[in-house]
């Protein structure tokens, strides 16, 4: 099988920004809403979900002579459960505390589509570096897009930002309603609207220069 | 067409069993070290399912474990369930708090759950209003009962479900009832020998 597709700096690349997995792709959005509360939360699940996604992304392009067409979703779900329950217990053993409330959005991981959707687009494809790279470039964007969600629900909601306080010992009336589910999808929203303004400003830029 | 499938599905056979060994092999490198965690936990909660304690005797009472909690004067001041059974989505362990003739609940602390988020997971919520909040001070002369009427109160042994989990609601009120019942047993047993 030879390897086509994007290079491996340009998977790289195009996960951080280009192709977002949560930004671009709106792809993710169930720990995207659920866990970005607080900073900490949010950034144990993008760890979390970056290990696996690199795991799977690993072994499945390491596999992927023996992939037959139709049983290839099977290999995917199967490889991607086997990494979650690892990270789940990884979690459990060393930070109790986060495990506990995290809950069941760890094993939630099993069916982010990002994982699946990387395994399908990449892993299946091309060769072992660039999935690696496109593993790390997709958690990477995955992970900032979490910290940016996280860092505008926390510091507006608790006046906090990892713990510490930010906004706190100003007499920030803390806004509750960041931190319940309507804060993400208004958080999720303006940001969305936010990224989407910056990429049509480049775009007319670039072709303003062209031009 | 036998041949056929065996030669389709052997990677995914073989992943199986291979996924299979490397989790045994993670569950047995970790398993030790998650239940000190839970026993930490367990223990760090034993001061607020039985006020007055500061620590606790592990035992085992019928099939059930319990802690024995004990003040600062090494007295008794009541009993922490260990106990567990099916939820909606996965098992709950539930700490459960009784005065020291167990005629009374004096608290519930959810110690693992894998409920639904935002509906069953409130399970383990603390504050006034919340559903474990309800468990202090129920009498275990009748077992609990689950109600939707919203007609629970400190005085009756009605248990308000939580909107839109039922049944997470009902399997911690089956699982407090059944280790109740099975603890009074086993400590009438042990006073009678």
């Amino acid at each position: 099988m030879s390897d086509q597709g994007p290079t491996p700096l340009e998977r790289f690349i195009n996960g951080i920004l280009p192709e977002n997995p949560v930004y671009r792709q709106i792809l993710g959005m169930c720990p995207t809403l659920a866990v970005t509360n607080n900073m900490q939360a949010a950034m144990t699940m993008a760890v979390a979900t970056t290990f696996v996604l690199l795991c799977a992304n690993i072994l499945i392009s390491l596999i992927r002579p023996l992939l037959k067409p139709h049983l290839r979703i099977l290999v995917f779900t199967l490889t991607i459960a086997t990494f979650v329950t690892i990270a789940d217990k990884l979690i459990a053993a060393y930070m109790y505390p986060m495990s506990k409330q995290l809950g069941p959005y760890l094993p939630l991981i099993i069916v982010n589509c990002i994982i699946i959707g990387r395994a399908e687009v990449c892993a299946s494809k091309q060769g072992v570096f660039t999935a690696m790279c496109d593993a790390l470039g997709q958690g990477l964007g995955f992970t900032l897009a979490l910290a940016s969600l996280a860092t505008v629900r926390e510091v507006l909601g608790s006046g906090t930002w990892m713990g510490l306080p930010v906004l706190k010992p100003f007499g920030w009336p803390a806004w509750v309603v960041m931190v319940l589910p309507p804060g993400a999808f208004f958080t999720l929203g303006l940001l969305l609207a936010l990224v989407n303004r910056i990429g049509e400003l480049r775009t007319r830029r670039v072709k303003g220069t062209g031009a | 067409m036998k041949n056929n499938y065996i030669k389709q599905g052997w990677l995914i056979l073989f992943l199986a069993v291979l996924f299979g060994v490397a989790l045994a092999g993670v569950q047995r490198g970790l398993d030790g070290r998650i239940q000190a965690n839970k026993k930490a936990d367990t223990v760090s909660q034993l001061p607020n399912l039985t006020p007055g304690a500061v620590g606790g005797e592990l035992g085992q009472y019928g099939d059930l474990m319990a802690y024995k909690t004990l003040n600062e004067a090494g007295e008794q001041v009541g009993w922490v369930l260990q106990a567990s059974g099916q939820g909606f989505a996965d098992k709950i362990e539930v700490l459960i708090g009784l005065n020291t003739d167990a005629s009374d609940l004096t608290g519930l602390y959810v110690l693992f759950q894998n409920e639904t988020p935002g509906l069953g997971n409130k399970i383990v919520e603390s504050g006034p209003d919340s559903y474990r909040a309800q468990f202090a001070g129920k009498s275990t002369k009748e077992a609990l009962v689950v109600t939707k009427n919203g007609d629970a109160s400190p005085d009756n042994n009605k248990i308000d479900a939580i909107t839109g989990a039922t049944i997470s609601s009902q399997s911690t009120v089956d699982i407090v009832n059944s280790a109740v019942r099975k603890f009074k047993v086993a400590l009438a047993d042990q006073e009678d020998q």
